[in-house]
């Protein structure tokens, strides 16, 4: 039997378990080096949610938690495609989208940021890609928020996103930024991911998707761990 | 191409990735149930807290667990349990492959740019875990750190980020 070999963590993109700057690392990053361990069969397997039952507005932030009317805000949709780093689409995989709402609020009831709740959008979906790794979805652009890691520090407008990929060593959580966003240059969240990364999380503005009188479009791809393009034997 | 390069999953992922468990009105992926705890005899309980570096008890972690055996997966935030432990109801699995029987865990949390992987092994498979691959990459005096401790409830795993007994994590 042969068995793909899947690439470790590329550090030149990905970001260090210490960042300084991002203060709550400082007490909860692993300080001793990590142990690297050959790939067993609990590395190369992991959840599947391909027939995972999707609620009929899972995949629409703008319709799937309506109380009493439309969330207030900028209606935008979010396209990409799911790739490996070897440039292989990855079909029918999940993904989970979580965000605060258009004034900057999350709905997490340890958030007191000062600013108003929807009660019409909650902010959390799913979707899943299609055939082809494709994946599409509609939200309200969230909005940019305090918290207290420096004086004056504000998130960047950002969309949370956790994908599961082939198996556990490609499980991904990562956060999605707009282009020309000018906190960019001041979150150690951001900046903690090495320059040559950054551009990376930075989504593209995309007439092609943006729908007339309806919601601009936004394109944003993932690529996951990839593997050793031959397998090995038996390893 | 490139790695798409991770953030942390920050301290508001409850009502996105484990909004039952929070009483979000959403409907959960996953939950601490990789098995029911009725009617199965080796059904276990897996229970153990997130530790800073300070050794206070992190709230705001969320563990997942595989179980390639059983081809079973559970997510659970250390944020409703008063004592803010995380909580898992799982098969025991058995030897694989022949290693000893253990399940994977991935660690996330605000303070973590990425997450961090790690194992829980059994107290009662000495036997199997003298011989376990992997445990015997650890260096050994920091092998107790994988290894959940058996008691009258099930069994425990403590999580230590940093310090003394920091637990063991893994380049995977």
């Amino acid at each position: 039997m042969s068995q793909l070999i899947y690439n470790t963590f590329d550090y030149e993109v990905q970001p260090p378990r210490l960042a300084p700057d991002y203060k709550s690392t400082v007490l909860r990053a692993p300080s001793k080096p990590l142990v690297v361990v050959k790939q067993s069969l609990s590395e190369l397997t992991g959840p599947v949610f391909g027939d995972f039952n999707l609620g009929e507005f899972d995949h629409d932030l703008t319709k799937n938690s309506i109380k009493n009317g439309e969330p207030m805000g900028e209606r935008i949709v979010v396209h990409g495609k799911v790739m490996n780093e070897n440039g292989r689409p990855i079909p029918n995989t999940l993904i989970e989208i979580w965000q605060a709402n258009a004034a900057g609020r999350y709905v997490h009831k340890v958030d007191q940021h000062d600013a108003p709740l929807d009660p019409n959008f909650l902010g959390a979906g799913r979707c899943m890609t299609d055939s082809e790794g494709n994946y599409r979805f509609y939200t309200i652009k969230p909005g940019a928020y305090p918290w207290g890691n420096h004086p004056n520090a504000w998130r960047p407008n950002h969309i949370h996103f956790s994908l599961f990929g082939a198996n556990i060593t490609n499980r991904l959580v990562t956060q999605m930024y707009f282009p020309g966003d000018p906190l960019l240059q001041y979150d150690p969240i951001f900046l903690g991911v090495p320059p040559k990364g950054r551009e990376l999380l930075i989504s593209t503005f995309d007439l092609s998707i943006t729908e007339p009188n309806f919601a601009l479009g936004y394109r944003f791809d993932f690529v996951l761990r990839g593997h050793q393009a031959t397998p090995f034997e038996n390893v | 191409m490139l790695q798409t390069p991770s953030q942390t999953v920050g301290p508001y992922f409850a009502y996105g990735l484990t909004p039952e468990q929070y009483l979000y009105d959403f409907k959960s992926l996953s939950n601490n149930e990789l098995a029911k705890p009725l009617n199965e005899a080796n059904v276990v309980t897996v229970v153990g807290k997130v530790f800073d570096g300070n050794g206070d008890v992190i709230p705001d972690a969320m563990i997942e667990i595989w179980d390639t055996q059983h081809q079973r997966f559970g997510r659970f935030g250390t944020g409703t349990d008063p004592q803010n432990r995380f909580i898992f109801h799982t098969f025991k699995p058995t030897s694989v492959g022949g290693q000893a029987p253990h399940l994977s865990v991935i660690v996330f949390m605000r303070g973590q740019l990425i997450h961090s992987y790690t194992r829980i092994y059994f107290e009662d498979e000495e036997e199997l875990n003298a011989q376990d691959e992997i445990l015997n990459a650890v260096p050994a005096d920091r092998r107790n750190t994988l290894i959940a401790s058996k008691n009258a409830a099930g069994y425990e795993f403590n999580i230590y980020m940093q310090g003394e007994n920091e637990t063991v994590f893994f380049e995977i």
